[in-house]
Order: structure tokens, then sequence, then C-alpha cells
């Protein structure tokens, strides 16, 4: 077990820690720190704080279960033969990470009838393409694609793998990461190469973005990570490029497939995905009325975004949970979010305030999404947002 | 103890004569075509029979991240006087698990890891509709990672034994990683389905529900015993009752340690923990962005000048 104590005849009373504590287990007794040890993590973040040295944190040493690893890995995912556009960003962020290790790059595709599709990611920058193609991989399955990616990890032994933090990502990175017994971190909005020790620093959100944690994974091999889609930049594709292709040959006998996908729903006809939109029109309570959803569409359509909807409107019932962006709906970070009628309640801007450009558009002009925004309507959006829909349709025009 | 890695799988159970099928939407449960006879009996720990479904919910008890501030002077996150909460979309997991028993009888028993305070969040699961509630808690525990975590859960369902069906929220609103839920199913060896809207259709032994993905969602089928993580679409969260506060205050909460479990004492606490967290920051504030002015006409015009100046119309 882990000790972490204050070193009372050091401690200046100073509040730098109860600060710094994202588990709020420091409180000041006495002019001292004092520690409650039913709610800290020992994740150390008092200790670096402290200007005077006085936590003193002791781990044990774990057990080193380093083998030699090599190679940067990026899960290719797809659909129908289609890669998602994570996969080219995860090459791109790749490409560096295995330039700074002086590893190959290599991409994992997994699927059925993916032969004609895969030379993309050696345009994209893989060196190497692992190739599992079979009828039984036709779909995403965990246990399946559990099945070969840890296959093919115990046999090349990879430093890094990678995946998009995407729904098919979320649910399989944690299910090979516990079968590894090795580290994972969710939904990174950074990553680095620490060249001496070989450590993969991962930088991501938490408590709902108000803070940021730095993690590593010292001791196991692979280090994993899923990254948020659309934060890391796309590889520059080199037409022709070619690599390695190395096929892995399934033998489904040895396979226990206990799920099955019997049908996928396409959803969301009239515009684009969410996930996959360079621009987002959201609506909120502002709206007041289902029918006033128009005003988003039209104004969407113009601008060849996607609609999104703050949780009121979702939960008032005048648009479908599939539109929800915030906490409780989906992160998203396309280059232009433009916010119709929503207030920007903390949870909203915990899923979208990595977009790039914000335009806020609300009659309050005390509303927290000002806060955030890189452009601020103050007005009835009533107004402007029919204004901004003739505006833009007039600017295509020419 | 019942090994959960045993029963059949692979094969479709279709629950011909006993077939229930369960329809959950937004106004809660609908339909329940050709619901007459009992479900199969399910052998529990000790020979003990009992019919319908035996539920475990997992529960995290997260700050309220609503309520966490920045401190503007310092940068630095607020906790002082943040209540703590039963993580929101673990609600709608006890919520799904509650309208399960009501709908096909057994048990629903609410899981959670972490400090003796916990207990306050097990009562208000136990106040919902919840039978039984059991904590695990024990200082060797402190410093999880979400592997570590999962494989004491799961060491906590395979002592609670014969378990059909668990339900975890989709994600927990402080660590937001979404991990927890396939490690548990994973150190089960049993299926996981994240994600799910809704549950189509349910009976001993098989499950089928809406999953969602980009664009869409998928009809998933699998074997029991499974794993789902649900999202907030597949119910809307009952208030405890008046008589289930009641109950909740009489019942004890069941507390197991690391001894209790016979955990492997290299996979559990900061030990099991191979993420270590190195750094803790706030992240820097948005610069405060620029307020259009002028009548509708020139602020929108002004917008799309600036909109298409980065390029991005």
């Amino acid at each position: 077990m882990a000790e972490i104590s204050v070193k009372r005849e050091e401690c200046v009373g100073c509040e730098a820690c109860v600060a710094a504590c994202p588990f709020g287990a420091i409180a000041m007794e006495d002019g001292c720190a004092t520690i409650d040890l039913d709610r800290c993590n020992f994740c150390g973040a008092c200790v670096s704080e402290c200007p005077y040295e006085a936590i003193l944190l002791v781990k044990e040493e774990k057990q080193e279960a380093r083998q030699a690893a090599r190679g940067v890995w990026v899960f290719a995912e797809q659909r129908e033969g289609a890669f998602s556009t994570v996969v080219f960003e995860l090459l791109g962020e790749g490409r560096k990470l295995a330039d700074a290790l002086g590893d190959p790059l290599c991409a994992v595709a997994i699927g059925h009838r993916l032969q004609d599709h895969v030379h993309i990611l050696f345009e994209y920058g893989a060196d190497v393409v692992y190739l599992a193609d079979h009828p039984e991989l036709e779909h995403f399955r965990d246990d399946a694609y559990t099945c070969v990616f840890v296959d093919l990890v115990n046999q090349y032994r990879p430093e890094v793998c990678i995946f998009g933090a995407t729904s098919t990502g979320r649910s399989l990175a944690p299910r090979i990461a516990a079968r590894l017994k090795t580290g994972l971190t969710a939904d990174c909005t950074g990553l680095e190469i620490q060249k001496e020790e070989r450590l993969l620093i991962q930088t991501r959100p938490a408590f709902g973005g108000n803070i940021m944690a730095t993690i590593h994974c010292r001791y196991r091999r692979p280090q994993m990570a899923t990254v948020r889609p659309r934060v890391m930049k796309k590889a520059e594709p080199v037409p022709g490029r070619r690599g390695e292709l190395v096929r892995y040959e399934l033998d489904p006998s040895r396979m226990a497939v206990r799920t099955r996908v019997l049908q996928f729903v396409r959803e969301e006809v009239e515009t684009v995905n969410l996930e996959d939109a360079d621009i987002i029109v959201s609506g909120g309570r502002g709206l007041g009325d289902p029918k006033n959803f128009k005003y988003i569409q039209d104004l969407a359509r113009a601008m060849g975004a996607a609609v999104g909807a703050s949780r009121a409107a979702v939960d008032a019932g005048w648009i479908p949970y599939s539109h929800q962006v915030g906490q409780t709906g989906k992160t998203v970070s396309p280059k232009v979010y433009v916010a119709c009628g929503i207030s920007g309640a903390i949870q909203h801007l915990a899923g979208m305030s990595s977009s790039d450009i914000i335009v806020a558009i609300n009659r309050d002009p005390d509303a927290p999404i000002f806060k955030v925004c890189t452009y601020g309507v103050v007005g009835d959006l009533f107004q402007v947002v029919p204004a901004l829909t003739e505006e833009i349709n007039k600017a295509k025009r020419g | 103890m019942c090994d959960l890695s045993v029963k059949p799988l692979l094969q479709r159970v279709r629950c011909r004569s006993n077939r229930i099928v369960v329809e959950s939407t937004n106004s809660g449960w609908m339909t329940a075509s050709g619901v007459a006879e009992a479900p199969d009996h399910i052998n529990l720990q000790g020979g003990q029979v009992l019919s319908g479904l035996n539920v475990v919910v997992c529960m995290k008890q997260v700050p309220d991240t609503t309520e966490v501030k920045i401190d503007p002077e310092t940068k630095t996150l607020v906790r002082e006087g943040v209540p703590s909460i039963i993580n929101p979309f673990d609600t709608y997991a006890i919520e799904e698990g509650i309208r399960i028993r009501e709908r096909l009888g057994g048990k629903v028993t609410i899981l959670s890891m972490g400090p003796p305070q916990v207990k306050e969040s097990l009562k208000e699961a136990i106040a919902m509709g919840a039978d039984d509630a059991v904590l695990l808690s024990d200082r060797a525990f402190a410093g999880s990672d979400t592997l570590a975590t999962s494989y004491t859960l799961a060491e906590g369902i395979r002592k609670l034994g014969g378990v059909d069906l668990i339900i975890c929220g989709k994600q927990a609103i402080d660590g937001d990683t979404a991990q927890v839920g396939p490690g548990i199913a994973e150190h089960l060896d049993i299926p996981h389905i994240t994600y799910v809207r809704r549950i189509v259709e349910l009976c001993p032994g098989y499950i089928r529900v809406e999953r969602m993905v980009e664009g869409g969602y998928e009809v998933v089928e699998t074997g029991l015993p499974a794993l789902i993580t649900v999202v907030k679409e597949i119910n809307e969260p009952r208030l405890p009752s008046m008589k289930g506060l009641m109950r909740a205050r009489r019942q004890e909460i069941t507390v197991w340690t690391a001894q209790d479990l016979e955990v492997d004492p290299e996979r559990i606490g900061l030990r099991g923990s191979p993420t270590e967290v190195i750094r803790v920051f706030t992240p820097e504030v948005r610069a405060s962005g620029e307020m259009l002015q002028g009548d509708v006409q020139e602020q929108v015009q002004a917008l799309v000048e600036r909109l298409l100046k980065a390029g991005v119309l």
C-alpha cells in the first residue's frame, strides 16, 4: 500500500496543496495540511505543488514487467471498408510518436473484404499493415476483435497502441487492455514521447473538462490510449506510397464469439454525423418550441452542418437524444460550433468547448456561453438565425 | 461459488415457451407479448432456486462536477462543499435493473467500491427500489486505476455468484473513462455490449439490445450472463419512494474488504494500477471572445466575414 503524510514541521499552511488536490482530500487543521485517506487517490498532485516539500508520498516499487517492445500501432477502425476519419488522425499523430521513438508506424485492420482498401493506410503513413480479413470479422464485435488484436500484440510486441475514442474504440480498447493486463488512458487530447524511457505521456480532460491530467504507464506494455476524434491533425497522404502487408490467419475455432450484430440502422438521415461534422449548429431551450428547430435545420443546411442540441431541448422531447451534445450526450470538437439559444451550462460546455471556433447566439448577455465563445451575438435568435442563414446563402452564391 | 464463465453462451437461447418480450421505451415498459409462463429457474449459490433474473448494477459515487468551480485567482479546482452524488449514468443503470426485476422477477444488487461514505449513495439506490447493496471498501483499494477497479469489482461479482446480467452506466462523470464496464466483463470472461439505449428482448439466457453508434444504432444479441453499459436514453430514473426511504434506513449495507474478496494483492489499488497520474492541472481558459456589435444585419455580416476569413465556410 502507498503511504502519504504531511511533515508537520515543514508545512507552513500556505494551502497550495488544498487547491491542487483533484479529489478534495486535503483540509487545513491548526494551520497544517491534513489528508483524508478515504478520499486520497495518491496521485501526487499535492506533492509537486507544495513549495516546501512538506508532503511525503511513498509508492511501492512495482514489479518490472517490461519486455522489449517496438512499434506504434494504430487501430484502423472501419465500417464496410471505409476507414473512420479518426484513423487518419491517429496515423498523423502516430507518425510523430513513431519518429520520436525511432520505431515503425503500423496499422491494424480487422474486418472482411478489406484487401482493396488497406493501400490507403500506407498512403497515410503506415509502414506496416496487419490485416485480419475473415467473414467472421465483418461486423465489429468485441470478442472477436479482442482475440485478433491480442494475438497480434503477443506476437509482435508493440510499444504503443492507439485507438479512436469512438463507440467502437471505447468498447474494444478496455477489453484488450484488461486481457493484456496493461494500462489504458481514455479519451486523450495530447500525446508525447519521453524518449529516455520510451514513455507515452498522455494528457486528458477529467471532471467534465474542469481539470487536465497527465498520465503514463511505466511498467507494462503496450502503452495504450484512446484518442478523442478531431483533436489530432490528419496525416498528409502520399499517393502510391507502399508498405509491408502482414496477413493474420484467423482460426475461428479458437475464437469464442458470443455477441451477434443483427442489424445496423442509420439515423440522422437529413444531415451529417455529429461526430464527423466540421460544423455543428445546436439549438437549446431558447427555441421555445420543437417546431422552431427548423430555423436550426435551415442554418445547418446552409452551412453544411450537423444539428446538435442541448440537454434542455432533448429532455423537452424536441429532438432525439442522439443529437445531444454535452456531458450526458456526445463530446464533439468541430471546426465551428454555433450555439443558438443555449445558455452554456457547464455540462454543455464539457461536450463542445474544444471546438475551434464557437459562435454564441443568445438573448441574455450574461449567459455563460459568451465566456467561452469566439464570436458572440446578443440578440433574438428568431431574427439572428434566419438573417445568418440568408447571409451565408448569399455569400455562397458569391 | 457459481462460476460465471461456464454457462453456455454462444448457442442462441431463444426461450420458446416462456419467451418474454420486453419493450422499453422512453415512457417505460410497454408490451409483453406472450408473457404467461414463469421464466426458467436459475440456480443460485447454495442450490437456492429463484425465478427471474439476478441483476447486479455497478455504481460509483462521484463529486457533483456541476458544482465544481474554478477559483478565478488560483485557477484551480474548488472542491469544498461539493456534494457527492450517484454518478448520473448509473442512475439509469439502477432504474433499468429495477424495471427488469419488476417485469421478470429476481433480484437487483447494487455493487460499489470506495470509502465508507459511499454507503449513503447505496442507500439511495435501495430507496429507489434495489433489493440489496454491497460496498467493496478497503484502504488497499485506494489509488486504483480502471484496470484495478474493474478487477476488484469483478471479484465482488464473483463472490456474489450466480449473476445473469450486469448493468453499468456508460461512464462516470468524474473520470469519464467508460473503461470499467468492459474491463469487468473481460475479467469475468463474459460478453459485453456498450452504449445500450434500449433492451428489446430479455429472458433467462438471452438479451437483445439496441446499441448507439456513430450515425445510428445496431441491434445486438448475446447470451447471458453478460454485461451492458447504458446511456441516458434508456429510461427516466424514478425518485426514491417514502417506503423505499424507510427500508433504506433500516437496511444494513454489506461491506467486503480485500481479505473478504480473497483478491490478488498485486492486482488491487495503486500496486495493481499500471497507469500513474503524474500531473494534474487546470486547462487554459479560452481567451474571451469578440462580441459583435450593431444591429442584427451588421452583426450577421460581421460574423460571416470572420467565418469566411477563417476559411471554414
